[in-house]
């Protein structure tokens, strides 16, 4: 089987077990995004044709909220804390450290493919601030040391 | 005999090592051949301690913390299973002040049980709640309710009691209990404490409410943003049904009640009711107009239960000891208790549940130590990000919805951040814009362009230009957001951005407050 044609196959199996729950939309574009790592284009007009919505409307959610990804992430992703808890406990001043040790901006991907840096707008971790999150594991007082080494740490994983 | 040992899987406690430290402990205990039973426990809310170890002892449960995996071994080796000293040690945990000085009604069991036991819940209290209002009729539980005084915990205020009253009486053939656990606010974590440290008060506050208004289906909203949280629902609900708490037959009495989560994708806005329900019916989060009212036209156009996570989670004490057991805690028209979450620049940063009425001053110094940085806390802001910062001189203000009112603030969800004075407030109003124009839903106009040009007012007030027109700008705009705005969003971004101008306009480079105003 071809990428494209498993692709498929998994988006249609997810359809076919959601589809019927009262407002589907959203835990399919989960399913898709937790088998794929983002919700492709081409998930669009399949999903589109099983709820009888439109391809615009399916597209309009998944513009609609910050988690859904229409491109593919880096192996890992980072998600950042930019709220008011992280920072007043120093946050600013590790997205500066974060970006510069990663070389990239919010919503982008480390040229090795490696890591993707998403903010994101309370991890309900503030009584550890500053927070982070790479993939689902949390992190708490987050220093420029210790992104340092959860950032090795997460590497050697792989 | 087996040792009792308990490591807390709180996602705090685990951004902390808390699984790390587990894992090691039953290491140790197997290389030293010592029978223990480790069991993972919800947080005891003193986050400063966590990693927090207990251990079950003759005299009660002994803490230990904050414990790290190099301190493993070295509290075997001080025979911490027996309650040995070492410099970790705590004394026992119910005894902590912190601890010892809080109302703990809602919280009651998290930090002392399994949180995914039922056997555990039941043996605490649990299920006491529903067994009662099985044997109710509704205009009972409703009434329970309504004379506990409890109001909406996710920082509306709303009294309870009156929305459930408002879908008992609306007659449909589908009624909806949404649990609104999209607890974004920055600063906010209770929710997310009761959902991991205790999910089955939540599913049996969210059955007492079916019950109450004739709900037969439930839909935990969880944001994303909470792994842990879904994995001790999901569990928990499981649970429920093999027990029949949850079913087409709930404990025999032939009352339906089914109950399932739904995941949010990042979106603040849909913490707001309206544009959460369009949220789980498969659409872009914009909010609707009110009215209808939720209670009368909600979820699928049906009459919907729409309450946050520790609203429906005090549902099962006031039901099992009565409303007015309830409503004896608080002051004025704010009654029972409210979980605070002490975050930010605080020593001391937890969870204190206590009845209303204490000072934001005692809350920040008797429990939380003061800032963590050990300079002068400069601004606290109470609310979430919506809430207004309040300065030193309002720091003796009681912690009550009333009160907060009328200086211009919000209690909200109880969540506090605290700043030290290295903080400039002209960049924390720059970021409300931000936030806003980040999460706005762009349904309404004031929300959607006003907090975009808010954010560029605030660019050229920090750089310094035309202060003399900025300033009144800025004013102006906020008018609009406030006065315009279809929902809490846009309508009160104003409260950090103008509370930060009026409180601190030196960071705005005014020089007097006359000319602030």
């Amino acid at each position: 089987m071809t990428d494209s044609s498993s692709m498929q196959a998994t988006i249609q199996e997810i359809i076919t077990t959601l589809k019927n729950k009262p407002g589907a939309l959203l835990p399919i574009l989960h399913g898709v995004q937790n088998a794929l790592g983002y919700v492709p284009a081409e998930s669009v007009p399949t999903i589109a044709k099983a709820l009888n919505l439109s391809r615009a409307e399916v597209h309009g959610v998944i513009s609609f909220y910050h988690y859904f990804r229409d491109n593919k992430p880096g192996k890992h992703t980072i998600h950042l804390c930019r709220a008011e808890s992280c920072q007043s406990m120093g946050g600013k001043q590790l997205e500066n450290h974060v970006k510069t040790r990663l070389g990239i901006d919010f919503h982008e991907t480390t040229a090795d493919g490696k890591f993707t840096l998403e903010p994101v707008y309370c991890l309900g971790n503030c009584a550890c601030s500053p927070a982070m999150q790479i993939d689902e594991e949390i992190y708490g007082r987050v220093t420029a040391n210790s992104f340092d080494s959860a950032i090795n740490e997460t590497e050697e994983l792989a | 005999m087996s040792i009792t040992i308990y490591v807390p899987c709180d996602s705090s406690a685990i951004s902390l090592g808390a699984d790390r430290v587990a894992v090691a402990i039953t290491k140790e205990a197997e290389k030293r051949s010592i029978d223990i039973q480790l069991i993972r426990n919800g947080s005891r809310g003193m986050f400063w301690l966590e990693p927090l170890v207990e251990v079950v002892t003759d005299e009660g449960r002994l803490a230990y913390g904050p414990v790290q995996v190099s301190d493993v071994v070295s509290l075997f080796d001080a025979n911490f299973i027996k309650g040995g000293s070492h410099p970790l040690f705590l004394g026992l945990t119910e005894e902590l002040e912190y601890l010892k000085k809080q109302q703990r009604l809602t919280f009651a069991r998290i930090g002392k049980t399994d949180p995914v036991s039922l056997e555990d819940y039941v043996k605490n209290d649990g299920y006491r709640g529903l067994r009662n209002a099985l044997n109710l009729p509704q205009t009972d539980i409703v009434k329970a309710v309504t004379d506990s005084g409890l109001r909406g915990r996710g920082g509306a205020a709303f009294p309870t009691g009156i929305k459930w009253n408002t879908v008992l009486n609306t007659p449909s053939e589908q009624k909806y209990i949404i649990c609104n656990a999209d607890e974004g606010d920055s600063g906010t974590f209770s929710d997310r404490m009761v959902m991991e440290g205790d999910p089955f008060v939540l599913i049996e506050g969210m059955t007492i409410a079916g019950l109450a208004v004739d709900a037969t289906q439930g839909y935990i909203y969880l944001r994303v943003e909470y792994p842990h949280a879904h994995k001790a629902l999901d569990t928990a609900i499981e649970k429920a049904y093999e027990a029949g708490y949850l079913g087409n037959d709930i404990l025999g009495s032939g009352k339906v009640f089914h109950l399932e989560v739904r995941l949010g994708a990042g979106a603040y806005i849909c913490g707001e009711e309206t544009s959460l329900m369009e949220s789980l019916e498969g659409k872009r989060g914009l909010v609707r107009f009110k009215p209808p009212l939720p209670a009368i036209s909600g979820l699928f156009g049906k009459p919907t239960v729409v309450n946050n996570v520790i609203s429906l989670a005090s549902v099962p004490i006031i039901l099992d000891k009565g409303g007015d057991y309830y409503r004896d805690f608080g002051m004025g028209r704010s009654r029972g208790t409210l979980p605070l979450q002490l975050a930010g620049n605080i020593k001391h940063t937890g969870l204190v549940e206590l009845a209303f009425g204490l000072t934001l001053r005692e809350l920040l110094y008797d429990f939380g130590g003061g800032s963590a940085s050990g300079r002068p806390i400069k601004a606290v802001q109470v609310g979430g990000p919506l809430g207004a910062y309040l300065p030193e001189s309002q720091f003796d203000t009681p912690l009550d919805y009333e009160a907060f009112a009328a200086i211009w603030a919000v209690l909200g969800h109880g969540g506090v951040v605290a700043f030290d004075d290295t903080v400039d407030m002209a960049e924390m109003a720059r970021y409300s814009m931000e936030f806003c124009a980040i999460e706005s839903c762009g349904k309404c106009t004031p929300c959607r362009i006003g907090s975009t040009r808010g954010a560029e007012v605030m660019d050229e007030i920090i750089k310094g230009q035309e202060l003399d027109k900025n300033i009144p700008l800025l004013r102006d705009l906020c008018n609009t957001l406030l006065n315009g705005s279809l929902c809490a969003l846009g309508g009160m971004t104003p409260y950090p951005v103008l509370s930060a101008l009026n409180h601190f306009p030196e960071d705005f480079g005014i020089d007097d407050k006359a000319n602030a105003a």
